[in-house]
């Protein structure tokens, strides 16, 4: 066995990173974007070593992958079975998402050097970006439930800061604001599970966890299987809790209306934190945790609806949006959908986990082919300084090699073999299509919908009409080469990422799993596919009358998926007019005139007391001798007639 | 290590403040801070090395009024260790926001100071007769640094925040001679914390005296519903008097309510914690709402501190060893974080002249250095991980819910949901005031902090980020001494 505590300085240099951009910066702006490329070029390249070691030197130990600790350290104890330990796990989904993760980033760094040119807070924008990569990477190392918790909302603090990065604008405020605010109230969820699972499992140790609750006629097992609180079990409460949390990371169905939002930060950031990395957080703490998953079918079957209905819904409202950015946002919501359900409908052991092995390899074929399309949106954004599609259209004169990445990673999504998406998106169906029917055919449904609101997507960013240039644009190149060069990187990692035979490396019990091509899933998934791209060019190669033919047919329909299907006005009418105006207001009004009141009252009845009774010592000596007087008749008085 | 420097060192501080001319007076305070701070720290590292802390460390014990048993008893223990280190690190941060008060410096000074020596006093203390000598030093200056260098309904503010101080440590006096009076009985009559605590009382008398002792400390960490000084006292007072007013004040309402009335009387404790844990959840979750509908950015954390303190008191009637400990800790973050607030808050009022959230605006592209620290005092208010208060509160939910009944489970519940809506408010003030366009033109050339303000936030940022990011040492030293206290 290798020793791996090298792999700590995965962690720290981008820590280091953060701290010295983000105290020196200033002082040498230029310096902080290379500072911060190389930095995560260091990290990618361990990573890489990494997975290597792992994978191929180590191997095995009886026929599966053993967890490794490569480091820990307790850092607050609780009780002397609870303890947050910071800890570096190695096993195969961690160094999936190692690798996954320092990649993606490395490309964004290295992007923004070119995309972020000139701006003011180039430094802090720096800072932020490597507080963010050390911030996930922590949370995909982590060995303790808590700790990956306190990663989870560094993570969230840092998509915060970077959303809100053009902080003068109030749409980027109120999108920053929300994104936090949203995923703040499904973390309670998720800290409400952790308290839970951490009461009855007696640990918070991941592998303790998995342990006990693995043991079925272990007492800690019964016990979280015994106790219940209204007719649901306390295990199942927990894991259902732990998944809101997940739910919220990963926009799913309630808890989606931060993404498209969100998606006023930088592009660059919106490849790395809201397409590849952030949202897949919710999968991956599913995934982490699926051993205690596998155990409770109904935690599991929330899982599969929830992911399935996101997938199809945002895929519907995807099919009307404008905004090049807000498509793209919806078509991650769709595939961590996708991701999400293939975690619904897996087993544990051997074959049955093919719902396992598939979510994760989407997982990372998506970080692909996504990161590729926000950064490509991005060098479009550029260059045209507008977010709409209506101002683009012919572009692939002007941009060829946007053109050619943009349409390849388009393929990718579309499930176009053999392509990355194909192989991954296939296994999924696959696992959907043996586990339960209606999942399946949401899914091929969702397919051919992405198929479509994709190649609508590309047709009127670079066909459709021929390109006008707009009063704003300069008309400067295409891209500088620091741009092009990640989004020819990731295009080649778009095209080839499928030929990892992945099912050999990760699965759910860490066995090896021999994985084949399902001819029926597979031709079905593509022909669903075909459709939806063949429609789409049907519709939007060339400027035509048929859209809008097609949006007033649908009518009510369209304006409602259009509008989002009001889900944003539901949540603001919740929280404005309800509890803010329902408890907020009423307690400070309240506080202000019930609470203090009653502490005004009391000195005010002093007060009064005080004032009636004062007048009895005037200091006038007559009334003095008169009462004196008064005084002495009454008690002598009671004294003669009481004797 | 002398445990009464903590006393003769402000002392000293006092008198050399009387005896300068005019400005020379901040300097003076500056020093004597940073001298009781170096103490403090000594004295912290000393209790460290100590191998058995399971009775109080560096007792001293004098007789003071032989024919009543009154001794000047000191010692510690990690809590007050903790509360001490508190104190001096909110006074020399205190002692450098005041720097450029213009308006009798001295007497602002010797006021501030004599403060924090009742408080130190307090924290060091024994005997009840001398700890309440020195809860009485620290309530009567803030009467006068409000009342003069306030702002505001001032008078009124200053005269209800000492009466109902006063009005709550008169119901500590009178339990404290309750208990005089039983020790009396008992045999020979006292004062001592250690004596009283081997005292049995029946349960009657328990009963009786719980309530007075924990309600008078109550009123001083702003319970539900003793809470109404807070939000008129900070509106009103000044800058440093706030932060001590937050930051160590109602640390000492914290303190005596764990150290004194559940320390004396664990079994009327223990039947009164479920009322008392109803009062700290609508504590918690009210001062929130009620936070959420401020705009004016101090009387907003003035009522975030209701909600914070909220935690302390839930945490010492949750019972467990845990949430004691993560009472503890919330002591000390919301102490640091709360002094941290106040002063950032002051420091941009003195720049716009306003208070009021939404008639900022754009303030983190004019004063780069003070937004951040609001930022940062922000995040940890909400409980960022790396940040002291996620350490403090954590410990708390964790702690509360080891209880396995569901009264407990529930109230456990309800005060986290609070972590949402402390995160609205937060970022609704960070989002009006030092996000979105500059409101004013003449924000626009509005200086960045000068050489004290940052030294100032410099302190109690380290603070919070050491006890944030390396909590272990501390929660480890907290809960020796609460299994002691408590076993």
């Amino acid at each position: 066995m290798v020793n791996y505590s090298y792999i700590s300085f995965v962690l720290i240099i981008p820590l280091v990173v953060f701290l010295i951009t983000g105290l020196f910066g200033k002082k040498m702006p230029g310096l902080s974007g290379i500072l911060g490329a190389l930095g995560m070029l260091g990290a990618a390249c361990l990573s890489y070593f990494v997975a290597y070691q792992y994978f191929l030197v180590d191997g095995r130990v009886d026929g599966i992958y053993p967890t490794v600790m490569a480091f820990k350290q307790t850092w607050l104890q609780f009780t002397p079975s609870l303890k947050i330990d910071i800890g570096i796990i190695l096993d195969p989904i961690a160094v999936m998402m190692l690798v996954v993760v320092t990649t993606v980033s490395f490309m964004v760094h290295l992007y923004s050097i070119g995309y972020m040119h000139g701006e003011e807070r180039y430094a802090t924008y720096y800072s932020f970006l490597s507080l963010f990569s050390f911030s996930m990477l922590g949370l995909v190392v982590s060995s303790n439930i808590f700790q990956m918790y306190m990663f989870w909302e560094l993570v969230g603090v840092s998509s915060f800061l970077l959303v809100g990065f053009y902080f003068t604008k109030p749409s980027a405020v109120a999108a920053a604001k929300k994104a936090f605010i949203v995923t703040r109230f499904a973390d309670l969820g998720f800290l409400a599970g952790i308290l839970i699972l951490s009461f009855y499992s007696e640990s918070l140790d991941f592998q303790t966890i998995i342990h006990n609750m693995m043991d079925y006629n272990g007492t800690i097992f019964l016990n979280a299987n015994a106790a219940s609180f209204m007719g649901v079990s306390a295990l199942t409460w927990a894991l259902c809790l732990i998944f809101i949390g997940g739910a919220g990371k990963s926009a799913m169905f309630p808890f989606h209306i931060w993404l498209p939002d969100a998606m006023e930060g930088p592009t660059p950031v919106s490849a790395l934190i809201h397409a590849a990395t952030m949202v897949v957080a919710g999968v991956f703490l599913v995934a982490r945790l699926f051993p205690v998953y596998s155990q409770v079918p109904a935690a599991l079957d929330v899982v599969m609806y929830v992911g399935a209905f996101s997938a199809f819904f945002a895929a519907i409202i995807a099919c009307t949006q404008t905004d090049i950015k807000r498509v793209l946002a919806y078509s991650t919501m769709s595939q961590i959908g996708y991701m999400m359900f293939a975690l619904g409908v897996s087993g544990y052991w051997g074959e049955e986990g093919l719902g396992f092995t598939a979510s994760m390899f989407h997982l990372f074929t998506h970080a692909m082919f996504k990161a590729l399309l926000f950064l490509g949106a991005g060098a479009v954004i550029h260059y045209v300084h507008s977010n709409e599609m209506g101002d683009m259209g012919g572009l692939w004169k002007k941009m060829p090699i946007t053109h050619i990445v943009f349409f390849i990673a388009c393929l990718a999504i579309s499930g176009v073999p053999p392509l990355s998406g194909f192989f991954s998106k296939e296994e999924i169906l696959t696992a959907a299509y043996q586990h339960n029917k209606i999942v399946y055919a949401v899914g091929l449904l969702t397919a051919c919908l992405t198929a479509f609101y994709m190649f609508r997507l590309f047709l009127m960013i670079f066909w459709n009409k021929e390109y006008k240039a707009h009063g704003r644009t300069e008309h400067h190149g295409e891209a500088p080469m620091t741009m092009k060069l990640p989004l020819l990187i990731l295009a080649i990692a778009t095209i080839f990422a499928g030929i990892i035979p992945f099912s050999m490396y990760v699965s759910a019990d860490g066995t090896a799993v021999e994985s084949h091509i399902h001819l029926r899933e597979a031709s079905m998934a593509v022909a669903a596919g075909a459709i939806g791209i063949f429609s789409a060019f049907f519709l939007y190669l060339k400027k035509n009358e048929r859209p809008e033919m097609i949006s007033s047919a649908f009518g009510a329909l369209y304006r409602t998926a259009y509008k989002k299907f009001y889900v944003d006005e539901l949540y603001l009418f919740v929280t404005k007019n309800m509890i803010f105006n329902f408890i907020a207001v009423p307690a400070a009004w309240i506080d202000r005139n019930v609470v203090d009141g009653m502490m005004d009252l009391i000195a005010a009845v002093t007060e009064n007391l005080s004032d009636s009774i004062k007048s009895i010592q005037s200091g006038k000596i007559s009334s003095y001798v008169m009462w004196f007087f008064v005084g002495a008749i009454l008690l002598s008085m009671m004294i003669v007639y009481a004797l | 290590m002398n445990l009464s420097l903590l006393i003769a060192i402000p002392t000293l501080t006092l008198i050399s403040i009387l005896f300068v001319n005019g400005k020379m007076a901040r300097v003076a305070a500056l020093a004597g801070s940073f001298v009781q701070l170096g103490t403090a720290l000594f004295m912290l590292f000393s209790y460290m090395n100590l191998n058995d802390v399971s009775h109080l460390a560096f007792e001293e014990s004098h007789v003071w009024f032989a024919q009543w048993n009154i001794n000047y008893h000191i010692g510690v223990d990690a809590i007050s260790i903790a509360m001490i280190m508190l104190t001096s690190v909110v006074l020399v941060a205190g002692v450098l926001v005041s720097w450029n008060i213009e308006d009798k410096t001295k007497e602002f000074f010797f006021l501030l100071v004599m403060l924090a020596t009742g408080a130190f006093g307090f924290f060091i203390s024994v005997d009840l007769f001398v700890q309440f000598f020195f809860f009485e030093l620290a309530v009567i200056p803030k009467f006068l640094l409000i009342a003069i260098w306030g702002s505001g309904r001032k008078e009124y503010s200053a005269m209800k925040l000492v009466l109902m101080l006063m009005g709550g440590s008169s119901l500590v006096l009178i339990g404290i001679l309750g208990f005089y009076y039983y020790s009396a009985e008992a045999g020979t009559p006292s004062f001592d914390l250690q004596t009283l605590s081997q005292l049995s009382l029946s349960h009657e008398q328990q009963m009786w005296l719980f309530p007075l002792l924990f309600s008078g400390f109550a009123v001083l960490s702003a319970m539900f519903p003793f809470h109404t000084w807070a939000p008129d006292g900070h509106s009103s007072a000044p800058t440093a008097a706030s932060m001590f007013l937050a930051g160590i004040s109602m640390k000492l309402g914290g303190y005596g309510c764990l150290r004194v009335a559940v320390f004396l009387l664990p079994h009327a404790a223990r039947e009164y914690s479920p009322y008392i844990i109803v009062l700290a959840c609508i504590g918690i979750l009210y001062g929130a709402f009620v936070t959420l509908k401020q705009t004016d950015i101090k009387l907003m954390n003035a009522y975030s501190s209701v909600s914070h303190c909220g935690f302390v008191i839930l945490g010492i009637a949750m019972f467990t060893k845990t949430a004691m400990v993560g009472a503890v800790l919330q002591m000390i973050s919301h102490g640091v974080m709360t002094a941290l607030f106040f002063a950032v808050i002051g420091m941009i009022y003195q720049r716009t002249h306003t208070r009021m959230g939404d008639e900022m605006g754009g303030l983190l592209k004019v004063m780069p250095f003070l937004s951040t620290v609001f930022i940062v005092a922000g995040l940890t208010s909400l409980g960022l991980p790396g940040f002291s208060g996620f350490v403090a509160e954590m410990t708390v939910f964790v702690g509360s819910f080891q209880n396995e009944d569901m009264f407990h489970r529930f109230a456990t519940i309800f005060a986290t949901a609070s972590i949402v809506v402390t995160a609205v408010y937060i970022l609704r003030a960070v989002g009006i005031s030092l996000w979105g366009p500059i409101k004013k033109k003449e924000y626009e050339s509005l200086p960045d902090a000068s050489w004290n303000e940052k030294l100032a936030a410099g302190i109690l940022v380290l603070s919070i980020v050491i006890m944030g990011t390396m909590p272990l040492w501390l929660s480890d030293m907290i809960s020796k001494t609460t299994e002691t206290l408590f076993p």
